[in-house]
């Protein structure tokens, strides 16, 4: 658990600085999230980090099905529950936001 | 003779002709405009069309009305925009126009067709109902006057959105409306939303969380729909979550016109790359995009089509100058959010401040309350419909500032 301990969490634990993000750590969050991660979670992690660039927005799950060339069914059996928000706390960047 | 070409006369659209018609030598510049659609939609009036409160009248005109006389309108579908040849082509009678300057206003649509299920014949327009088009919101009005109540289900297809508090101000509206008719006890209402709540931001979800707990709204967050199942009148998310309906009211995948898709200039969604503070296109140094034609991650919503306005005309005329686009569009937007029983909650807000509680101080008709629900701002967007037509779309002066300002915010 050392490589979460030095990450600084949200409280709805999302990390607060994007650059901060590490391989280890979304192995990590991962696991605590109950998923080990495979080539086709990190095609997804990676595609993620770099859509958000330097803004560290979580892309849609339209965006990442469409470049990442994967169905939506396919993303919700790889991050079950909430693939938008597991993917986007797993890759380091922000909770998807609306206006207000 | 130079062409400067603006495809949409919606908000965005009508605002660069009537700018651009002040600025332009008009013996050196022809300025042309096109649209498919003769009719001006007060799109924000859709919202009160399904209760009673605007009638369908009170939100169309004729766009040549606010259009001035040097503008040369074409109504017609544009069939191709090529870029890299500076020229566009039309449907009506295969027309090809040349320009050295492109303003894309065409706007974003929505897509019913995207959610499998959603426009089966039997439910569509009879018990399934969208409010982003006149035709959805006048039939859906139709439908809410000798409803007797059961189970009414709104739901967001997906994000982003025009409007993005529409489908908020909906809940509220109807909540009230129902309570108007002695009816609300018969009506369970529910929220299904892909965003994590109804209220994603730190302040706003601090202070506005509890609204729809208060107006007994049930909520179901992180709802990704993946159907429409009409027979067992449920909408299903990807996850196997099931809600059922007696009364659907969607928010469909909103898109941008499909022209830019064929053109190959569009995302996945068919809005065009833009410099989210130049307004320039990404690829293209001649075109220039205003409102929620682009990608760029601000409200898809007239008030932002609005402050891009500033920016986007003096961007262009430093290009026509041969100087450098400055990046001075900060994603300002300012919206009205209707609460029900003559209330109202005003937000101002841009890409790096969240809407934040305060004053709005709204030279001769404010101080509006931030964040906070009150009759004025209930009254400030009633009074707004009048401004639209008379000042705004003509390229008037709004009593407001372009970019954000920290008056009267409370950090």
């Amino acid at each position: 658990m050392t490589v979460l301990e030095n990450i600084t969490l949200n409280e709805e634990g999302f990390m607060t600085n994007s650059a901060e993000w590490t391989e280890e750590f979304a192995s990590a969050l991962a696991e605590k999230e109950g998923i080990t991660l495979t080539d086709a979670h990190w095609a997804i992690i990676n595609f993620c980090r770099e859509q958000a660039g330097d803004s560290g927005a979580a892309p849609t799950l339209r965006q990442i099905t469409s470049g990442a060339g994967v169905t939506t069914k396919e993303l919700f059996q790889l991050f079950p529950k909430g693939p938008a928000k597991k993917v986007a706390k797993i890759s380091g960047l922000g909770k998807p936001e609306g206006c207000v | 003779m130079k062409t400067f070409l603006i495809l949409g006369a919606g908000t965005g659209g009508t605002m660069v002709a009537n700018k651009m018609a002040e600025i332009l030598d008009m013996q050196e510049w022809r300025i042309v405009i096109v649209d498919q659609d003769e009719t001006h939609y007060y799109q924000p009036g859709f919202l009160f069309i399904p209760f009673g409160m605007y009638s369908p009248a009170d939100v169309v005109k004729p766009k040549r009305n606010f259009l001035p006389p040097q503008v040369d309108i074409i109504f017609s579908e544009i069939e191709l925009i090529e870029p890299e040849k500076n020229r566009i082509k039309l449907s009506r009678d295969k027309k090809t126009i040349n320009y050295d300057y492109l303003v894309i206003a065409t706007g974003s649509h929505i897509h019913p067709e995207e959610t499998p299920g959603l426009t089966d014949e039997a439910g569509w327009l009879k018990s399934i109902f969208p409010f982003y088009n006149l035709d959805g919101a006048t039939k859906l009005g139709s439908f809410l006057k000798f409803w007797k109540g059961g189970r009414l289900v709104l739901n967001i297809a997906e994000m982003p959105i025009k409007c993005p508090v529409a489908p908020l101000e909906f809940l509220f509206l109807a909540d009230w409306f129902f309570h108007e008719r002695g009816i609300r006890d018969k009506v369970d209402i529910t929220f299904t939303t892909p965003l994590p709540g109804a209220f994603t931001k730190p302040r706003a979800s601090s202070i506005l969380g509890d609204m729809l707990q208060d107006k007994n709204i049930n909520l179901v967050p992180d709802f990704n729909i993946m159907e429409v199942d009409q027979e067992k009148q449920v909408i299903r998310s990807y996850d196997e979550v099931e809600v059922p309906y007696d009364l659907l009211v969607t928010i469909p995948t909103n898109m941008g016109a499909e022209v830019i898709g064929k053109s190959g200039m569009g995302d996945e969604l068919h809005f065009v790359p833009t410099n989210k503070h130049t307004l320039q296109s990404d690829k293209w140094e001649n075109v220039w995009v205003i409102g929620d034609a682009g990608n760029v991650p601000a409200s898809k919503a007239g008030s932002v089509a609005h402050f891009m306005l500033d920016v986007v005309i003096e961007n262009i005329q430093r290009h026509m100058e041969g100087l450098d686009p400055l990046p001075k569009f900060d994603g300002h937007a300012n919206c009205y959010i209707e609460s029900g029983f003559e209330k109202g909650v005003l937000i101002d807000f841009n890409y790096d401040v969240e809407p934040l509680p305060g004053k709005f101080p709204l030279p001769g008709f404010g101080p509006f309350s931030l964040l906070k629900e009150s009759h004025a701002n209930h009254w400030g967007k009633m009074m707004f419909r009048w401004m639209y037509w008379n000042i705004l779309l003509k390229g008037g002066e709004m009593p407001f500032e372009s970019q954000m300002s920290m008056a009267g915010k409370w950090e």
